[in-house]
């Protein structure tokens, strides 16, 4: 039996040459992505990246996903959340942690074993990173039943209503939990955004080993709309994920977004993608690059607003502020003490659990002894 | 103040417990910045680069290229201005000396090169303000400190992908012509280059110890690469299967006048049709009867392992060593699909490009040391499989034909076939039924269609 496939192209309105195409779903007035900012957001987001992979390189982080060519996809969703709007992220969302004010330092912690979370995610309601692939789309799921019941959905109030933004990648696809939550997001109506960054590789295995169908099609299938974009067009992402929001705060229900992007770095830093994958298809995403994408607008003869040379000079100079507050800040973060994991375990510690702790803990000293 | 701070082999990729100098890519009394590449190494993962976590001057390598190091073993020795990172000030709203010395360090972060990682990426943000496009767009940061301009004495300037396809088809990096951005070597140069080239240059590790007289008493060559994985692959196939060899001289003129029959075939015009198709496909079609050839023993599980698709190596002598490709599902192919395989198998093999993923999960194999013109061999296993069929060369020779009065000598296709089994999976009966199958099969083609 053949699958019908309907490869539409994924909506892009700025192309690889810097041309924006008009287009009157792109928001205008006060909800329009400020464009100045998403460059910047994407030029500071991507030297986290690549400042944390060099850590990981000297030793200073066990592991590092890295989010490179991705930038597109996470700083056009992450621009269009309300302070309101809950974020569930994988481990990847790097930039989308940078525009919902996350320090990227906190970040680091996870990766340098030195904690299980590393921020506060009641302060900016930007979750945890969760490694286990697919679940924290029922986590959003989860959330979104209580955002109905508390009544914080369709009330028209724009400071009230709000709505749960999870990312996952294409590989989470093919998880079973994300299938479950689809099919309760659409049963129930609620107020959830799946934003999904096909990012062509579930680590070795390509998309086209685990779809006959483009992502985005699936969404039909479940009862809820899937728009299917160009992920490494900022604006497209943007507009795309302000639609879908809005809709689900005022009631409307989910939807799903397919970002058409690209991993370009291994899938992390313990990863050889030169096993699996041909670096001229990596040359080829090169050339979509979504940050060259805005810099050729913004420095156009056509552009809307202008990257003047004040600008590029005070982010150079964030840039390296940044760099060394991250390698700075990412030796100076806090070793927890071996008591630590007894600690978080239960609200309240059973006896057993407490012997188990003082034993650790004893044990600890000793080692510390022999070695001193 | 000046420190002196050793920068030890950090565990780059989760568990790994040591690593491979390969590069070098800075020297003694070099200046270096805060993320300059110091060294490429090796992983038991990946070819991977390590960016410098001091600025400062380079005292001391720890480590030889070529040389294993243990994570944790100091590699590099660098002499720096100031405090060690570990011990700056943890937050960057500290005394007013200590935001002054972090914002000097960022500016010598800021004009090093953060070549980062195995991949692509990382070096992007810096390497894209190079290109002469976005020099003439006004993005061009004043402030921004200029690039180094391609240093002609300097190590050159190449990602780590570029440089493992460099090392793979054996181009010397420091003979090409950079034609990347800012005198970076792109992979279409070590492309350009293999291509004209020809044959990739011997392996540059060689090292020759010279006495008074100018000769060389003997060569000392490092065992690394394939030759370290040969080596190590024969030895515990040799020492964990016992083997036995067995074999058979036969007639395979009919098996080659069937070959020029179907050679001539128009749906085999494009086909390269050599003898080894068709031993291959004897082999296939023996295995049949002999399905224990195509099976692993698990030593941890207590299991014999029969396979039900046969993986069929083909081993190739390329530039770098032997490797053992193998074409998936083999009995499944048509003999033009068979020919097909072991041809383009054997075309990538010789151009180095084998990719690793190619040479795992092979069943069986197949070895044609006839090519080299000797008349057999004693073939060892390619670790993990229980069998292994040796070639050799066919040649004209006299050959007893005919019977009673009609009985005399012709001269005839001749070739020795050698079959080496682990005597753990199969028994002499197995491997002596599975190597006169494939024979009779060749000394009488039709028989196939029984």
């Amino acid at each position: 039996m053949t699958v019908e496939t309907h490869q539409t192209e994924p909506w892009s309105v700025l192309d690889t040459s810097g041309h924006l195409r008009p287009d009157e779903r792109v928001p205008s007035g006060d909800s329009a992505l400020d464009l100045r900012r998403a460059y910047r957001d994407m030029v500071l987001a991507r030297r986290v990246d690549a400042e944390a992979i060099a850590l990981q390189r000297q030793g200073e982080l066990g592991l590092w996903p890295s989010m490179l060519g991705q930038e597109g996809a996470q700083v056009g969703a992450g621009s269009a959340l309300r302070p309101q709007d809950v974020v569930f992220p994988t481990y990847r969302e790097h930039a989308v942690a940078w525009c919902f004010g996350v320090d990227p330092v906190q970040l680091l912690g996870l990766f340098r074993g030195t904690t299980m979370g590393g921020w506060d995610p009641r302060e900016r309601n930007f979750n945890l990173y969760t490694l286990v692939i697919g679940a924290q789309t029922l986590h959003g799921v989860g959330y979104a039943m209580g955002i109905v019941r508390d009544g914080d959905v369709g009330t028209g109030d724009p400071e009230r209503d709000r709505a749960v933004l999870v990312f996952l990648g294409d590989g989470a696809l093919s998880e079973g939990e994300t299938n479950e939550a689809f099919v309760w997001a659409a049963a129930q109506q609620l107020p959830v955004v799946f934003f999904c960054q096909n990012n062509q590789w579930a680590i070795s295995a390509p998309f086209s080993v685990q779809s006959r169908i483009p992502a985005a099609e699936r969404a039909r299938g479940f009862g809820f709309p899937g728009v299917r974009v160009d992920g490494n067009d900022v604006i497209a992402c943007h507009a795309a994920t302000q639609e879908a929001l809005a809709t689900a705060r005022a009631g409307g229900g989910p939807t799903l977004i397919e970002a058409v992007t690209y991993r370009r770095n291994p899938h992390t830093t313990s990863d050889d993608d030169l096993r699996y994958r041909s670096g001229s298809e990596n040359d080829e995403w090169e050339g979509r690059d979504p940050i060259d994408r805005l810099r050729l607008l913004l420095t156009g003869d056509d552009a809307p607003e202008r990257l003047d040379d004040d600008f590029l000079a005070e982010l150079a100079q964030e840039e390296q502020a940044l760099a060394e507050r991250l390698r700075t800040g990412c030796r100076a973060l806090p070793v927890p003490s071996p008591e630590d994991p007894f600690l978080h375990t239960l609200e309240q510690m059973p006896a057993d659990l407490a012997r188990q702790r003082d034993e650790h803990l004893a044990f600890v000293a000793a080692g510390e002894g022999d070695h001193a | 103040m000046t420190n002196i701070q050793q920068f030890n082999l950090p565990d780059v990729g989760e568990g790994l417990t040591e690593a491979e100098i390969v590069t070098w890519l800075v020297a003694p009394g070099d200046v270096v910045e805060v993320n300059q590449t110091l060294v490429e190494i090796e992983t038991a993962k990946s070819l991977v680069e390590l960016p410098s976590p001091f600025a400062g001057e380079v005292i001391e390598l720890h480590a030889e290229e070529g040389v294993t190091v243990d994570v944790g073993r100091p590699i590099i020795s660098i002499a720096t201005a100031g405090a060690a990172p570990g011990k700056a000030p943890a937050s960057p709203s500290g005394p007013a000396g200590a935001e002054q010395e972090a914002a000097e360090a960022a500016e010598a972060a800021e004009a090093a090169e953060p070549k980062l990682l195995v991949g692509y990426g990382a070096t992007e943000t810096s390497s894209r303000r190079r290109r002469p496009a976005d020099q003439q767009a006004p993005a061009e940061l004043p402030t921004a400190p200029s690039p180094p301009a391609a240093a002609p004495s300097g190590p050159l300037r190449t990602k780590p992908p570029v440089r493992k396809l460099a090392k793979v088809l054996g181009i010397d990096l420091a003979s090409l012509t950079p034609t990347g951005p800012g005198g970076i070597v792109t992979r279409a140069d070590v492309l350009d280059a293999s291509s004209t080239n020809g044959a990739p240059q011997a392996a540059p590790d060689v090292v020759a110890t010279t006495p008074s007289d100018g000769e060389p008493a003997e060569i000392r060559i490092p065992i690394k690469g394939v030759r370290k994985h040969t080596a190590a692959a024969m030895v515990s196939s040799a020492f964990t299967a016992p083997h036995v060899t067995e074999f058979v001289t036969l007639d395979i003129t009919a098996t080659m006048e069937l070959r020029d029959r179907v050679a001539a075939r128009r749906d085999f015009k494009d086909v390269k049709l050599s003898p080894l198709c068709f031993i291959a496909k004897a082999f296939l079609r023996a295995m049949e009867r002999t399905p224990s050839a195509n099976s692993r023993w698990d030593e941890a599980a207590q299991e014999i392992v029969q396979l039900r698709e046969i993986n069929l190596g083909i081993a190739a002598a390329t530039p770098r060593g032997l490797v053992v490709p193998n074409i998936r599902s083999a009995q499944r192919l048509g003999l033009a699909e068979l020919a097909t395989a072991i041809a383009d198998l054997a075309a990538t093999a010789r151009s180095g490009k084998t990719p690793p993923e190619a040479m795992a999960d092979g069943t069986v194999t197949i070895s044609n040391f006839g090519v080299f013109g000797v008349d057999t061999g004693t073939p060892i296993l390619n670790p993990g499989e229980t069998a292994i069929l040796g070639v050799g060369t066919i040649t004209r020779q006299p050959w007893v034909v005919g019977e009673g009065a009609d009985e005399r000598l012709e001269p005839r296709w001749v070739t020795t076939l050698a079959l080496s089994f682990d005597h753990r999976v199969m028994d002499g009966q197995q491997g002596s039924e599975l190597l006169a199958d494939t024979a009779a099969f060749l000394r009488d083609p039709a028989l196939a269609t029984l």
